[in-house]
């Protein structure tokens, strides 16, 4: 029967027969994942399992990027749990200082997940993994930990959605756009327990950065993964990353997908995700003279390498509104290092931004970029939820990176292509 | 098993950060959690619960992020089960291993009021309403999870698995 990448994926990891949607099926996994916020819960977990050691010490990763560098005593208790777990279960992959990096940017970039993986993440932007080809879904630390023990999972197989995305793009409009499109058109629960497939000329002609950025958000559709095929570029970029015996993949011809979602992106404008909810997503032009406080870029949406620069882009020789807090996070230290040497961070610092860490901080109101009561954040991160950057009084927009530079110079949220 | 107690009704979308707000998770305990509870929805919200009090919610309860910490929460608040049009995911997965019990009733959900006395039967699925009479039968938990809980959650079911 043919089938679809995410049953392709899961039946290349379990011994029965993948047959239909809805069906509970047993799959080892290639790596499990957990950050400084979920990885405590989960070796409580892993503990009272009466777990002893994990079940391969190379395919276990905790990365600390949530409240790190750490923001008080307790998130400072929580990560010293984590690190001591790692040393004792002899754990390859533990990151914190300045190792680490938003763990969504850092584990593809390090070749520790890729093609046909099944990765399972104590994190619910996992998905972003999908940008390469790997069923990769957010869990629980109580399902990370027993996976972390046994080396497997169990995966309800989920309908798939076919998202084709046609059409030739403007000059400000990328990734985020057709995804916060996608999911103003579907909803916040329009992919409810359901895979995502991306496909379409836009999709071949896309970076894996970009990717990546459309599969971080089929979870703000409520997706189980948001999968892309895996073809010559997937595997280029993997091979950098230091992967060996990728193969190309992609689902069989006649696959069966409960519903077909057409994006023609030409003409498309830059989208934006409005107060509360992913899904409020209007066009630029229909969100007039909002004032804002705070832009953000940054997080495991939105700071990668090409994000920075098209942010660069925009800000070189302009200033950041001075009634504007302007916040930059490159998500890895190879990235930051990357931006340092195309002359990147001094374009940021001459425009008046602040350059942190690679940290998750503000994108969950974690720390360093927390909003007062009435205050507004244009961000390139993934959620807007009310009080989601801090007081239930504040306010999130979510934009690509071109926007929130443009916005940040403007003080208000303006299309980059009118400044 | 049958709990009764007072429906609290909330509304469609309800996120992770509403039941439980970032600044609440730099601890694991259950009770400093359960004081909490949607304090990201309502400051105070958790005043107007008593122990076996009943969650009722509209769809895509518990959407957004994976934290556990948002079931303990609600357990951690004295809120034995949710009743909702749907969950979202990876709740329901976290609920199910945390023993939180998660009823999906659809449209039914508006059958509950705010307020009203209602009486949980989790293992026939059966949720009557005592203030209007009404009751509504809702689907069986599928076959694995209920294996799952009859070893008493995921803890307990790694555990056997692991002595094997």
């Amino acid at each position: 029967m043919p089938k679809t990448l995410a049953q392709k994926i899961l039946q290349a990891h379990t011994d029965e027969t993948v047959k239909e949607a809805g069906q509970i099926v047993r799959c080892n996994v290639s790596m499990v994942l957990a950050n400084d916020i979920t990885a405590p819960l989960a070796i409580k977990s892993f503990k009272a399992m009466g777990a002893d050691q994990v079940f391969d010490k190379d395919k276990v990763a905790l990365v600390c990027d949530h409240f790190t560098p750490n923001k008080d005593i307790d998130s400072a208790e929580q990560v010293k749990v984590v690190r001591e777990f790692a040393h004792e279960k002899n754990i390859t992959h533990y990151y914190e200082g300045g190792e680490v990096g938003v763990e969504h940017a850092l584990l593809p970039e390090l070749g520790l997940v890729g093609p046909s993986d099944i990765v399972i993440g104590a994190d619910s932007h996992t998905c972003t993994y999908g940008g390469l080809g790997a069923f990769a879904t957010g869990m629980g630390s109580t399902d990370i930990a027993g996976a972390m023990a046994l080396g497997e999972t169990w995966f309800k197989v989920p309908p798939s959605i076919k998202v084709e995305i046609e059409g030739t793009p403007g000059k400000y409009v990328s990734a985020k756009d057709y995804i916060l499109n996608l999911i103003g058109t579907i909803g916040v629960s329009g992919a409810l327990y359901k895979a995502l497939e991306f496909s379409g000329s836009v999709v071949d002609d896309m970076s894996i950065e970009g990717r990546m950025t459309i599969a971080n958000m089929a979870i703000e559709a409520g997706g189980k993964v948001g999968l892309f095929p895996v073809d010559s570029k997937t595997l280029e970029y993997c091979q950098a990353a230091g992967r060996t015996g990728d193969v190309e993949l992609r689902a069989d011809e006649g696959a069966v997908y409960e519903r077909v979602v057409k994006i023609d992106v030409t003409g498309m404008k830059p989208q934006i995700a409005c107060p509360h909810l992913p899904d409020n997503v209007k066009p630029i032009d229909e969100v007039k003279n909002m004032k804002i406080h705070q832009a953000v870029i940054g997080s495991c949406t939105n700071g990668r390498i090409s994000d920075l620069r098209i942010a660069a882009e925009v800000l070189k020789g302009r200033k950041a509104d001075k009634n504007v807090r302007l916040i930059v996070l490159p998500a890895t230290p190879s990235i930051w290092k990357q931006a340092l040497k195309e002359g990147l961070i001094e374009i940021f610092m001459d425009s008046g931004a602040i350059v942190g860490p690679a940290t998750c901080g503000p994108c969950l109101g974690g720390h360093m970029g927390i909003l007062a009561g009435g205050e507004r954040s244009i961000a390139t991160t993934n959620r807007n939820f009310r009080g989601r950057m801090g007081s239930l009084q504040s306010e999130v927009f979510l934009s690509n990176p071109a926007v929130a530079a443009a916005s940040a110079v403007a003080g208000e949220i303006i299309d980059p292509a009118a400044l | 098993m049958t709990i009764q107690g007072t429906a609290h009704r909330v509304g469609a979308h309800i996120d992770t950060d509403a039941i439980i707000p970032a600044r609440f998770l730099v601890t694991t305990d259950s009770a400093e959690l359960g004081a909490n509870c949607m304090e990201g929805l309502e400051a105070g919200w958790i005043k107007r619960v008593k122990k076996n009090d009943i969650m009722v919610a509209d769809e895509n309860f518990g959407c957004g992020s994976s934290r556990e910490h948002a079931p303990i929460s609600i357990l951690g608040a004295g809120i034995p089960v949710v009743v909702a049009k749907s969950f979202a995911r990876i709740f329901y997965r976290n609920g199910f291993n945390m023993g939180l019990i998660l009823l999906e009733v659809g449209d039914d959900f508006e059958k509950l009021g705010d307020g009203d006395q209602l009486e949980v039967d989790a293992e026939k699925g059966i949720i009557k309403n005592i203030t209007t009479g009404e009751v509504i039968t809702c689907a069986p938990v599928p076959p694995f999870m209920k294996g799952i809980l009859d070893c008493g959650g995921l803890v307990e079911y790694v555990k056997e698995r692991l002595s094997n």
